[in-house]
């Protein structure tokens, strides 16, 4: 990261937006690496399945939840390590929210402080809340 | 399977990328029409690609300055409290149903982006919600950083909502709602509008794909060719642009999404989806 915000303590609006735009490139270039790797394996292992995306069954439990799959991907499955790596692409913008917070805070800019706060409750509560 | 749906993910993540649509309006209709996947499965995927392309632009945008970062973070407030709504929608209304509205807001959507643009000129006071939080701005045009106002904060929110209830219901993101919020409503200068929709995009697609990841409706091996299919097409088509001529490819592209809204609504009343 060329911006070390916590080094240089600047939290202005320019130097956030800078290390914003890294965050949001690093995490989509991981997500897409974990996700290539989890791709190949399962290539590798079944081959071109012919599946059947045609009537809708859901996916298994350990497919469902954040942390069944860490769970799974630590076991090296296929379908777990990809799985793990579109998590770490629905948590690339969740990322983003948490550092602007944070920014915010720095700023000790409070009406934003609880803009932020309401929306990284909003998406935390999607990802691992109890489900709507 | 994989080998071609990652072509077609390629395919549609550059048309999406032409002709400001956005992947996710290509990629629903090309899984269920040509591959056959169930509505529910091609949501999933498609809003994967969606936090994928998204974010991948936003890095770029953020960068050069157009991006309003707090006229976004306020709106998301909107957006994913209608993502909510919206994916929370899905799990009960019929698949019929689903094609329909997917229809519709894709012939809005077509509508919207193939109308010329106009930057309206700078009038009147700001709103009061604007000035409190903090949300006029500045962006680079050829002539050095231009000030802009920000007007009708209420009527912008409302219909952010409602772009963010369609993104949780069709798993798409919404872009030309988005942008009508911004450049019609709030009177943001176009290129902070598309950039700043853009950056959003990608945080209103995480709210609802938390819930579809629950319930079963993002399946790894179908996303998987799908995200990086369309996050490979979307980069290539952003370079094409640079030098391509977009009148003509538009006027195409035009064509194939009239032909697929049509398709669409007729597979949804028929039930054939």
């Amino acid at each position: 990261m060329t911006n070390p915000l916590w080094r240089t303590g600047r939290w202005s609006d320019e130097h956030v937006e800078l290390f914003i735009g890294n965050l949001l490139r690093w995490g989509v270039i991981l997500a897409a690496i974990v996700t290539v790797i989890g791709g190949a394996m399962f290539l590798l292992a079944h081959g071109g399945t012919i599946a059947d995306y045609h009537v809708f069954r859901g996916q298994p439990d350990a497919l469902k939840s954040v942390s069944a799959v860490a769970q799974d991907a630590f076991r090296l499955r296929p379908t777990a390590i990809i799985q793990l790596g579109l998590l770490l692409l629905i948590l690339t913008p969740i990322a983003r929210v948490a550092l602007s917070l944070l920014a915010f805070a720095k700023q000790h800019d409070r009406v934003y402080i609880v803009v932020t706060g309401i929306v990284l409750a909003l998406l935390l509560y999607s990802l691992i809340g109890p489900g709507i | 399977m994989t080998g071609l749906v990652a072509v077609g993910s390629f395919a549609a993540g550059m048309l999406g990328a032409l002709t400001g649509l956005g992947g996710g309006m290509i990629i629903v209709p090309m899984l269920t029409l040509v591959f056959g996947v169930d509505i529910r499965y091609a949501i999933g995927a498609s809003l994967i690609s969606v936090i994928a392309t998204s974010s991948g632009a936003a890095a770029a945008y953020v960068r050069e300055g157009y991006t309003n970062i707090r006229i976004g973070m306020f709106l998301e407030v909107a957006t994913t409290i209608g993502a909510l709504t919206g994916a929370f929608l899905a799990g009960w209304i019929s698949t019929s149903a689903l094609s329909v509205i997917f229809s519709l807001v894709l012939a809005y959507s077509a509508y919207r982006s193939f109308r010329p643009r106009e930057e309206h000129s700078i009038d009147g006071p700001p709103d009061k919600w604007a000035t409190r939080l903090r949300m006029d701005g500045t962006y680079p045009t050829p002539d050095g950083m231009q000030p802009y106002t920000v007007h009708r904060v209420p009527t912008g929110f409302s219909l952010m909502y409602v772009a963010g209830v369609l993104s949780g219901l069709l798993g798409i993101g919404s872009g030309a709602v988005k942008v009508l919020a911004m450049d019609q409503a709030m009177r943001l200068p176009f290129k902070v509008s598309t950039t700043t929709s853009n950056f959003m995009i990608g945080v209103t697609a995480a709210a609802s794909a938390g819930v579809y990841l629950h319930r079963g409706y993002i399946d790894p091996v179908l996303a998987f060719p799908v995200m990086l299919g369309v996050l490979a097409g979307a980069l290539t088509g952003a370079k094409v642009l640079a030098g391509a001529k977009v009148q003509a490819l538009r006027t195409i592209f035009t064509v194939v999404i009239v032909f697929l809204a049509v398709e669409m609504a007729y597979k949804g009343l028929r039930g054939g989806l």
